[in-house]
Parts: C-alpha cells; structure tokens; sequence
C-alpha cells in the first residue's frame, strides 16, 4: 500500500473516525488496520534503538490498538487523528520497555511523524493477548474468541450462546477493558 | 491471535455512546462542587456580615484570585485529559492567580503600617484555612479524579495536580465567604498552602489511578 500524503490520509482518517465512532463497524476496522500499519515501524524502530528486541512488537501493536480504542473518547473530532494516534503509540511503547527493563524511554523521534513506509502485521507473529485472555471469564473469553479467532459477527455469537446482542456487546466491551488492565500488569 | 484477529474484536465494540470527555469533566466538577458547597453550608456557612463585607475590595479579592485559579487549572486538566497535549507554554497561565495576590499583597504593604503587617499575616482563621480548604477540595478532587478516568493523561501526575488546584478553588470559592480574615497578607500565605496540599493530593491520585 502507498504511503498517503499526510493531508489527505488525515482528511481519510477523520473520516473514518466519525464514521467508526457512528457505529461503523466496517469503516472501523479498515481504519484499526491502517493505524496498526502506521504504529508497527515507529514501534520497531523504537524497540530497536533502545535494543529492546523485536519479537513482540506485535504485542505492542496490539496494546496500542485496544488503548485507541478504549480511550477513543479522548480523540477531539476538531483535531487531528494523527498525532493523536502517535501520542497512544509512543505512550504504550515506553510503557511497554520500561516493562522489559528500559530505564531511560524516551523515543520522541519514532512517534513525531508517520515517517516509514506503512508496514503489514507478520502473520506468524502473535501477540500475548491469548495467554491474557485467560485471565478472562470464560464466558467473556468465549464472546471474545467468537468475534475474532472465528470471525462470528455479534449477533452469530448472540444466538450460539442464548443471550441478547446487547448482553454480548456489554460483555464485549467489558471483556476488552479487562484485557487492557491485564497488558498493563503483564510482565511479558 | 494475529493482529487482524484482534483487530476484529475492537471493531465489533465501535460505537461510542455517552457524553464528551468534555461535558463529562465539567459534570464532575459541578457534582463535585455541589456536594462541597452542601458539606459547606452543613459545617460552617457564610460569615454573618457577608452582605456588607461584598462591598469591600479585600473580601472581593478573594474571589477573583480563587477564580484565577479555577478557570486555567480546569482548562489545563480538560487538555491534559487527552494524550497528544503537552504541558508546556499552557502552565503559564497558573501564574495568573499568583501575580494577582502579589499585586494585592504590594498594594497592602504600602497601605496598612508595617506594625500590623504580622497580625494581618497570621489572623484568626489559619486552622480553619488549613483544614477547611483541603476538606471541601475532596468532592470535586474525587470527581475530577473519576472522570478523568475516562481520560488518556500523558502526564498522570501532572493532570492529577491540576485537577486537585481545581478543586481546592472551588473549596477556597466558599471557604472564603465564611473566612474573616480579608487582607492579600493572609490571602496569599495560607490559601496556597491549602491548595499546594490538595494538589500534591491530586498528583499522587494520578499516579495512582490516571495510569493507562
């Protein structure tokens, strides 16, 4: 995919943003995957500057994107996105080296910008959010595997498991708030 | 699980209903500063000459510099509240309740005879201030404290602070009513003890609970 020239990506990305936040779950997840693709190098080359490693920056890519999206009601639709989505990127991957043992964290230069050229998520590179996920009710990790390991929309899950759509929506939501607290306690 | 798995959980919980980060910041304060006023007017009240006391600049005073300090430590924590914004230049404007009580305090010296500069400084009141203050501060500190919650502080610390100023602003807004003791002397030595201890107050909170 060609990097964007950045006026128009943030013309695109605003866009997409009051769309997702409308309720657009399609213009949602094109736009999480655009993000993910703009953080991964700035979070690599983080982690490579500070020799961190870079076996999990999927992991951190993943953190970021669950930050995103449950602090989305901090991003002012009167400014821009992208800063802002760079300002969760930098915030999450300091977080993420102080926990690997970096004392001194402050890669400004990687988050300025999206300066790389946009960067697709390895396929054989998984995240920790599995082994979080156990951390979960089983309920909570069910509704969760459902609507992403197997693709199952809200109200597929609904149905299978006898409970309305909001029910699963709220458990939803619940579940991905408790993940984060867990990423957040890991020692990975 | 691969990113677009993941990817796929987040964006099935789009939607974002509820108020503004905005809206909600100033809903806790206004709860906050209810229930401070309530515990206020329970406790102590407004001193009983406080009608004729209005028409005295010193008593008068004390409003605007309370007022100085609210308007940009609220405005400071709504920006803070979000990741992208840092501190920098935007501190500056704490320093307007600061400037207004040194003026106050120069134009005191010059006019009341430097033998009543102490008792003017000391009062009557200073454990009240001291304690008053920091009492009403907690609704509003915890509210502000809870919504910010809500809230992606690049500096937890910081926010928190500010959020405790705030506060203390409002506890020092009624506070002051009840207070006798009007000089920019008194004014300007023990209400910002008060509300520095409210604000260190509010950086531990953020520590504590404005991580994310």
């Amino acid at each position: 995919m060609a990097p964007l020239h950045s006026d128009k990506r943030e013309e695109a990305w605003g866009a997409q943003m009051r769309a997702a936040l409308a309720g657009d779950e399609a213009a949602y997840r094109r736009l999480l995957a655009d993000f993910g693709r703009a953080i991964r190098p700035a979070i690599r080359g983080a982690f490579s500057r500070s020799r961190v490693g870079d076996a999990d920056v999927e992991d951190v890519v993943q953190e970021t994107l669950l930050a995103i999206h449950l602090k989305r009601a901090t991003w002012d639709p009167a400014q821009k996105v992208t800063p802002w989505v760079m300002a969760i990127a930098r915030h999450k991957a300091i977080d993420a080296m102080r926990r690997r043992g970096v004392r001194r964290a402050e890669p400004i230069e990687d988050f300025e910008a999206i300066l790389a050229a946009p960067e697709e998520p390895d396929p054989h590179q998984r995240s920790d959010v599995e082994r979080l996920m156990e951390t979960l009710t089983p309920r909570a990790r069910d509704i969760v595997r459902s609507i992403s390991l197997e693709e199952q929309s809200i109200t597929a899950t609904a149905t299978r498991l006898g409970m309305s759509e909001v029910a699963v929506r709220v458990a939803l939501h619940r579940a991905l708030k408790a993940l984060a607290g867990a990423w957040r306690g890991s020692l990975s | 699980m691969n990113t677009d798995d993941f990817i796929a959980a987040l964006s099935a919980d789009a939607a974002l209903k509820g108020p503004s980060l905005t809206r909600r910041l100033a809903f806790a304060l206004a709860l906050g500063a209810c229930v401070s006023l309530a515990l206020f007017l329970g406790l102590v009240g407004p001193r009983h000459d406080a009608a004729q006391a209005m028409h005295t600049v010193r008593f008068d005073l004390k409003f605007l510099d309370t007022l100085a300090l609210i308007a940009p430590a609220f405005f400071l924590c709504l920006r803070l509240a979000r990741p992208q914004t840092t501190p920098g230049a935007l501190l500056g404007w704490l320093l307007a309740p600061v400037a207004l009580l040194a003026v106050a305090v120069a134009v005191e010296l010059a006019t009341v005879p430097q033998e009543q500069w102490m008792a003017k400084l000391i009062g009557t009141n200073v454990w009240h201030c001291l304690t008053l203050v920091p009492l009403f501060s907690l609704p509003p500190l915890a509210a502000l404290i809870l919504a910010l919650r809500e809230g992606a502080p690049s500096y937890p610390g910081l926010t928190g602070a500010l959020a405790g100023a705030t506060a203390a602003g409002a506890a020092a807004t009624f506070y002051a009513t009840n207070c006798t003791d009007d000089s920019p002397l008194f004014v300007a030595t023990w209400y910002p003890l008060a509300t520095g201890a409210v604000m260190a107050l509010g950086a531990l909170a953020g520590r504590v609970w404005l991580r994310w």
